[in-house]
C-alpha cells in the first residue's frame, strides 16, 4: 500500500538507471557479453555440429589436417580423435559447473553476507571469523584434497568449488551491506513490523546489487579458472570425455606435430575468461561512475 | 611504551588467529580422509587386494586406533617433522627428497617476486599518472586468464611453434639446486609472475592516484620540485601500505599457483610433488603438503597484516 510505495521510492531515487543498464553501453561489457555468449552457445550445443562422434577415431594421434585418414580441419589429437569434434564437446562440462558452483557460492554468501551485516552484535563476529578461517585455505588446495579422496565426481566439483568460494562472496556483500543496515529506511522497515526475511532480500539486497555482480563475474571468471585448472590436472568425472582444460593436458605432447589440439582450447579458455572478465569490469565501472553521480548531485 | 604494546598485542592476537586457523584447517585435511568410502588402506591396495593384506596396511598406517588418537599422532608427525612414509612407490618417508622441493619452489617464488614487484609498482606508477588504456586493459586481460593457459601459452611462443628458445620442461635434477638450470626456470617464474603483475599494479596505481590528489604532493610541486622527487620522496612511502598487503596477499597465491605451474613445467618442487601425489591418492604426502601449503598461505597473509601495520603510522596509533 501507500507505505510500501513510499520504501520502495527510496530504494528507487538510491538507485537510479540500473546499474546494468549503464554497464552495457560501455563497450568493454559489450565486447565481454558478446565473447561469452558466443563461448557458451559453442561449448553448449556445439556437439550437436560436430562432423564425428566424441570417441571416433579418426587417425593416428597428433597427425596435422592434410595426415588425417578421415577428413578434419584441425587435425587429430590424443588416441586419434578429432581436434575439432573434441574441443565442440570439450566445453560444456566446464562452463556448466563453473555457472553452477557460482551460483551455489552466490545464494549462500549472499544470504551469510546479509546476515551478519544486519546482526552486527550476535552473527556478525562468528560469521566473518568462520569465512576467515576457509579463506586461509587456498581454493586449489581444498579441491585437489578433496577430489583425490572422494574422486572427481561432477556434483563434488561444483559443491567444492562452490562452497570454498563462499567466503568471498560473503565478504563482499557484508561490506556493501554494512553501511546500508545503518541508512533510515531500514529503521523504518524495522518500525513497519517487516519480516526479517524482507528486510534482508527487498531492502537490504537491492542494495548492494552493484557490488554483488560485479563480484559474481570475478568469481565466475576464477570458477572457470580454477574448474579448467583441476580438469588440466586429471581431475575430471570420466578421463575419456572430451573437457577444455584435460584436452591441453592431454595434447601438449603432441603440440610439435599439431598444436590445434592445444591451441582451440587454451584459446577458448582464456577468451572465456577474458570475456566475463571484460563484463565485470563494465559493471565496477558503471558503478563507480552512478556512485559519482549520486556524490556529484 | 604503550604505542609498542598495542603493536605487539596486534600481533600476538592475529599469530593467535593463525594458530587456530591452521588447527581447523588440520581438521578439515584430516577430516576429508575420514570421507573415503573405504578407509585409506582398502583405498590404497585397490579393490582386488586380500583381506589379510588391507587388515595389515590398516595395523601399520594405525587405521584401527581410535579417530582422536590417530588425528592427534598424525598433527604431532606433522608438527615435529615426521609426517609417516608414502603410501605409493617404494614407500619412501614423504619427507625424503622434499627438502629439496622446497629449496626449488622457495627458488621460484624468490625469483617471480623479485620479477613482479618492481615491475608491477613502476607499471602502477605509470598508469597512476596516465590514462594508459591499452595497459590497463592488458592488465584486465592477465589478471583473468587461470595460470596453467598462461603458461601454456609461453609455451607454444617460446619453445615450441613460434621462437624456440627456451625449454618448455624444467630438467632441473632434484638436489642439483634449481641454479643449475636457470634457463628451465624462466618460464614458470614469468608463468607466476604474469598472474601476479596485474594485481599489484592495480593496487600500486589505485593507492598512487589517492596519495597523488593529497594536499603534500601538492605542496612538494609547488615548491618546486622535480616530479621525480615528489613521486620518490613524497608519493610512494604513502601509497606502500595497501601495495604491501597485495604484494603479501600474491606471495600467498604463489603458494597455490606453484601447484598448477610446476606441473605445466614440470618444475621439481612442492607443487609438483602435491599434484603427484594427488594422482596416486598418495594421503599422507597429499596431507602434509596440503598442511605445509596453507601454512605459508597463513603465514604470508599474518606478515601482510604486520607489514601494514608497521608502515601505516595512521593505524599504528589506532591500536594504542
Amino acid at each position: 500500500m501507500s507505505t510500501t510505495a513510499e520504501t520502495s521510492a527510496v530504494a528507487t531515487v538510491a538507485k537510479p538507471p540500473g546499474v546494468l543498464k549503464v554497464a552495457f553501453r560501455l563497450w568493454r561489457t559489450r565486447a565481454g557479453a558478446i565473447i561469452a555468449l558466443a563461448l557458451t552457445i559453442v561449448a553448449i550445443f556445439g556437439r550437436y555440429v560436430a562432423p564425428y562422434g566424441e570417441q571416433k577415431g579418426i587417425a593416428k594421434a597428433f597427425q596435422p589436417a592434410a595426415k588425417t585418414r578421415l577428413p578434419s580441419t584441425f587435425g587429430s589429437a590424443k588416441v586419434g580423435h578429432d581436434v575439432w569434434t573434441r574441443f565442440l564437446y570439450g566445453g560444456r562440462p566446464i562452463l556448466i559447473a563453473a555457472i553452477l558452483s557460482t551460483i551455489l557460492a552466490l545464494v549462500i554468501g549472499t544470504i551469510i553476507g546479509l546476515a551478519a551485516a544486519y546482526n552486527r552484535r550476535k552473527l556478525d563476529g562468528f560469521l566473518m571469523r568462520t569465512m576467515d578461517i576457509i579463506l586461509a585455505l587456498p581454493q586449489v588446495i581444498t579441491a585437489l584434497v578433496v577430489l583425490s579422496m572422494l574422486g572427481a565426481k561432477t556434483y563434488l566439483i561444483i559443491l567444492t568449488v562452490g562452497l570454498s568460494t563462499v567466503p568471498r562472496i560473503a565478504r563482499v556483500v557484508r561490506g556493501a551491506a554494512v553501511s546500508v543496515v545503518e541508512r533510515d529506511f531500514i529503521g523504518a522497515a524495522e518500525a513497519l513490523g517487516e519480516s526479517r526475511t524482507r528486510i534482508l532480500f527487498s531492502e537490504l539486497l537491492p542494495n548492494v546489487a552493484a557490488p554483488l555482480l560485479v563480484e559474481a563475474n570475478l568469481r565466475l571468471t576464477f570458477a572457470i579458472g580454477l574448474i579448467s585448472g583441476i580438469s588440466f590436472l586429471g581431475f575430471t568425472p570420466d578421463l575419456g570425455a572430451a573437457n577444455w582444460g584435460l584436452m591441453i593436458n592431454e595434447n601438449r605432447g603432441g603440440i610439435i606435430p599439431n598444436h590445434w589440439g592445444v591451441t582451440l582450447p587454451v584459446l577458448a579458455v582464456a577468451l572465456l575468461t577474458i570475456s566475463t572478465g571484460l563484463i565485470g569490469d563494465g559493471i565496477s565501472r558503471a558503478a563507480a561512475g552512478l556512485d559519482r553521480q549520486k556524490d556529484e548531485a | 611504551m604503550s604505542n609498542g604494546w598495542g603493536v605487539t598485542k596486534f600481533i600476538l592476537r592475529r599469530l593467535g588467529f593463525g594458530v587456530l586457523t591452521l588447527l581447523i584447517v588440520s581438521l578439515i585435511i584430516f577430516g576429508a580422509t575420514q570421507l573415503l568410502p573405504s578407509d585409506a588402506a582398502q583405498t590404497q591396495l585397490g579393490r582386488n587386494a586380500t583381506p589379510a593384506s588391507v587388515a595389515k596396511l590398516r595395523e601399520e598406517l594405525g587405521l584401527n586406533k581410535p579417530k582422536v588418537e590417530q588425528y592427534t599422532s598424525w598433527l604431532t608427525g606433522i608438527v615435529t617433522g615426521d609426517p609417516g612414509k608414502s603410501l605409493v612407490g617404494s614407500k619412501l618417508p614423504v619427507l625424503d627428497g622434499m627438502g629439496d622441493r622446497v629449496i626449488n619452489s622457495l627458488f621460484l617464488l624468490a625469483l617471480a617476486s623479485l620479477v613482479s614487484v618492481p615491475i608491477s609498482l613502476w607499471l602502477g606508477a605509470y598508469m597512476a599518472r596516465r590514462k594508459a588504456p591499452i595497459l590497463s586493459n592488458s592488465m584486465l586481460a592477465l589478471a583473468s586468464m587461470p595460470e596453467f593457459v598462461l603458461g601454456v601459452v609461453l609455451v607454444i611462443v617460446f619453445s615450441t611453434r613460434l621462437w624456440k628458445v627456451l625449454p618448455a620442461v624444467s630438467a632441473i635434477d632434484i638436489g642439483k639446486g634449481p641454479w643449475t638450470d636457470p634457463k628451465g626456470a624462466i618460464l614458470p617464474t614469468i608463468t607466476l609472475a604474469l598472474g601476479a603483475i596485474p594485481y599489484i599494479s592495480r593496487t600500486a596505481r589505485a593507492s598512487l592516484a589517492e596519495v597523488l590528489q593529497s594536499d603534500y604532493v601538492e605542496m612538494a610541486r609547488l615548491k618546486g620540485l622535480h616530479e621525480r622527487q615528489v613521486m620518490r620522496r613524497h608519493a610512494f612511502p604513502n601509497a606502500l601500505g595497501p601495495v604491501f598487503q597485495v604484494i603479501a596477499l600474491n606471495v600467498a597465491y604463489f603458494a597455490a599457483g606453484v601447484i598448477i605451474v610446476e606441473t605445466v613445467f614440470n618444475f621439481p618442487g612442492i607443487g609438483g610433488a602435491m599434484s603427484t601425489a594427488v594422482k596416486a591418492r598418495d594421503i599422507p604426502t597429499i596431507q602434509f603438503l596440503a598442511m605445509v601449503l596453507a601454512g605459508v598461505y597463513v603465514v604470508t597473509n599474518i606478515a601482510a597484516d604486520v607489514a601494514t601495520i608497521l608502515v601505516t603510522p595512521r593505524l599504528r596509533t589506532r591500536l594504542q
